[in-house]
């Protein structure tokens, strides 16, 4: 129940950005959500992508270093306090979060979760019937 | 004033009569003393008989750096263990240092050279001088420290390191002279303006500067920042150390301490040597040197010698500024830098691309040196922690290998360019011209 996050590595300059999105296009990509994540001379972009074989491939030809990462993907609902629940149950069962982001849209709000630990995330969240996304339901 | 008159103004054909002289007595101790000498002669076939006058220092073989390398540590000594009284290292580009050793004679040469320098620049025995060049394996810090003992100043041993200590010291013991680096001097400048000082709060009226190139510009603005007069002092630590020349009070050119040091000036392509006046690679054959005397050393700096008596009253050669270097080799930050040195620790390291560019500027006086390196796709992580930390293991083996910090970039795959043969790995943004 994990879904492929693509990692880029970008050097600090204008334009990189646009050069991934310019690939991601031309071959048809859809882009479902991504995070940007920065140091003062270089960043990774993380994103989850429609097609991820056709993505890494493409972005690789072009000379990025892209690197595939599971990660979860929750459903919850779009009301405040959700979040804080599920953070709640991952924190007593000692997990550890890398880094997550978010998307809201309407009822729904989708969270992608890098946790340090991945089966143990994934079985706390089951135990706790939260839902958890698969590819084909993004 | 003129330290050793006797031999700083000299006629020229006394001078070559006693370099003659000198460089035979040399060639005769290397032939006997180091069997790396006595192979290359042999090799040339050129006999210590052969050598009388100082013209025909032409027969005689190089030396490099890579010798003095090969031979590491004491392969190219000529005294014996027990006449060697002090050793001092410069660093080495991947392995070895350079080793050199000095008898009682070499540092009483030495004391003496100095001595000469500082006179030139106008301290006497009534000035309060601080050496802040690092003491240690470095020659300058103990070189330049023996000759203001021997001059008869008093020295303060200042060394390197916590200029707003060193900054209280000139001003409350009315320190007059200082040698250090040029970029430390502007340092110094700024740590003053800091502390809410002026230069009217303090008394230094000399400064000795060397172990890196510096500009006239660099000059003027220490020269104006600090109120005094500052002199270049040029040496380097395979040939004595600081005191192979020197700045007189007309400043138009650096007199070689030519008794002790023969110049030469070579095409370094051709090795042939080119007449006085011409631009080309500096060599030197330590004349009178015990310890590790050296013939015709190339020095890699390239510069032009100027003959003809000097309006201060010296006859002794004087060398033009640095112009640059024949190899590629930097000074940052007065510290020797070779391109092969980072790109040895990039090679020990699998998450690193073998490509590398080294990209040297001057910020606020100081020298900066930033690394670019690609990080190989199988090491990169989606964790901005990890790949902090592999930047950082980099930073540190940096900086044991080469002495000084360097920052480093992480790079995109391919976006450093591939070398064509003899790769260009620096782009130096200094203006020193």
């Amino acid at each position: 129940m994990t879904i492929k996050q693509l990692s880029v590595f970008l050097e600090n300059k204008t334009g990189r950005i646009n050069e991934v999105t310019k690939i991601l296009a031309k071959n048809n990509i859809n882009m479902h959500a991504f995070s940007m994540a920065e140091t003062t001379d270089f960043g990774i972009l993380r994103l989850i992508v429609s097609d991820v074989d056709k993505a890494v491939n493409a972005l690789r030809e072009a000379s990025f270093a892209v690197i595939l990462t599971d990660v979860v993907c929750l459903s919850c609902p779009n009301v405040a306090g959700s979040l804080s629940a599920i953070m709640e149950k991952l924190a007593t069962h000692d997990i550890f979060i890398e880094y997550m982001y978010a998307f809201a849209q309407g009822d729904e709000a989708h969270v992608i979760i890098r946790p340090n630990n991945l089966p143990r995330c994934l079985e706390t969240l089951q135990q706790e019937s939260c839902d958890v996304l698969d590819k084909d339901r993004l | 004033m003129i330290w050793n008159r006797n031999k700083e103004c000299m006629s020229r054909d006394e001078m070559s009569d006693l370099q003659g002289k000198r460089l035979h007595k040399l060639v005769t101790l290397v032939y006997h003393n180091v069997p790396f000498y006595r192979n290359k002669m042999q090799v040339m076939d050129v006999s210590p008989d052969d050598i009388r006058t100082i013209e025909d220092i032409v027969k005689l073989p190089f030396t490099t750096k890579q010798d003095l390398r090969d031979n590491y540590p004491y392969g190219l000594q000529a005294a014996s263990q027990s006449e060697i009284v002090r050793v001092h290292a410069s660093s080495g580009t991947t392995g070895n240092p350079t080793i050199v050793g000095y008898t009682r004679k070499d540092l009483s040469v030495w004391s003496e050279v100095m001595a000469r320098s500082l006179a030139a620049y106008g301290i006497t025995r009534k000035d309060t001088f601080s050496v802040s060049y690092g003491y240690g394996l470095f020659t300058g810090g103990l070189g330049a420290h023996y000759g203001v003992e021997n001059l008869g100043a008093t020295v303060i041993p200042a060394s390197t390191g916590n200029t707003e200590k060193h900054i209280r010291l000139i001003r409350d013991l009315h320190i007059t002279g200082i040698a250090c680096t040029p970029s430390y001097a502007l340092y110094l400048a700024e740590t003053l303006d800091k502390m809410g000082l002026t230069k009217e709060d303090i008394d230094l009226r000399v400064g000795a500067f060397g172990a890196e190139p510096w500009t006239e510009n660099m000059r003027r603005e220490i020269e104006e920042r600090l109120g005094i007069k500052g002199y270049n002092l040029y040496g380097l630590s395979e040939i004595m150390g600081p005191g192979v020349s020197y700045e007189c009070q007309e400043q138009h050119g650096s007199h070689i301490n030519e008794d002790h040091f023969y110049p030469e000036i070579i095409n370094p392509d051709t090795l042939e040597q080119l007449p006085k006046g011409q631009q080309g690679e500096l060599v030197f054959t330590t004349l009178t040197k015990e310890g590790m005397p050296l013939l015709r050393y190339r020095t890699k700096d390239l510069c032009s010698l100027m003959e003809g008596e000097c309006a201060c009253g010296r006859t002794n050669v004087r060398m033009s500024r640095i112009m640059g270097r024949s190899d590629d080799m930097l000074i940052i930050r007065g510290i020797n830098v070779f391109p092969s040195q980072v790109e040895s620790v990039i090679l020990e390291m699998p998450e690193f691309e073998p490509h590398y560019m080294l990209v040297v500027d001057r910020v606020n006086n100081l020298d900066t040196l930033q690394v670019q390196v690609e990080v190989r796709q199988d090491y990169f992580s989606d964790e901005i922690g990890r790949m902090l930390a592999m930047r950082k293991r980099l930073v540190d083996k940096l900086k044991s290998v080469l002495s000084i910090s360097a920052d480093v970039k992480l790079m995109e795959p391919n976006s450093i360019a591939r070398s064509q043969g003899k790769g260009k790995h620096v782009i130096d943004n200094r203006k020193l011209n």
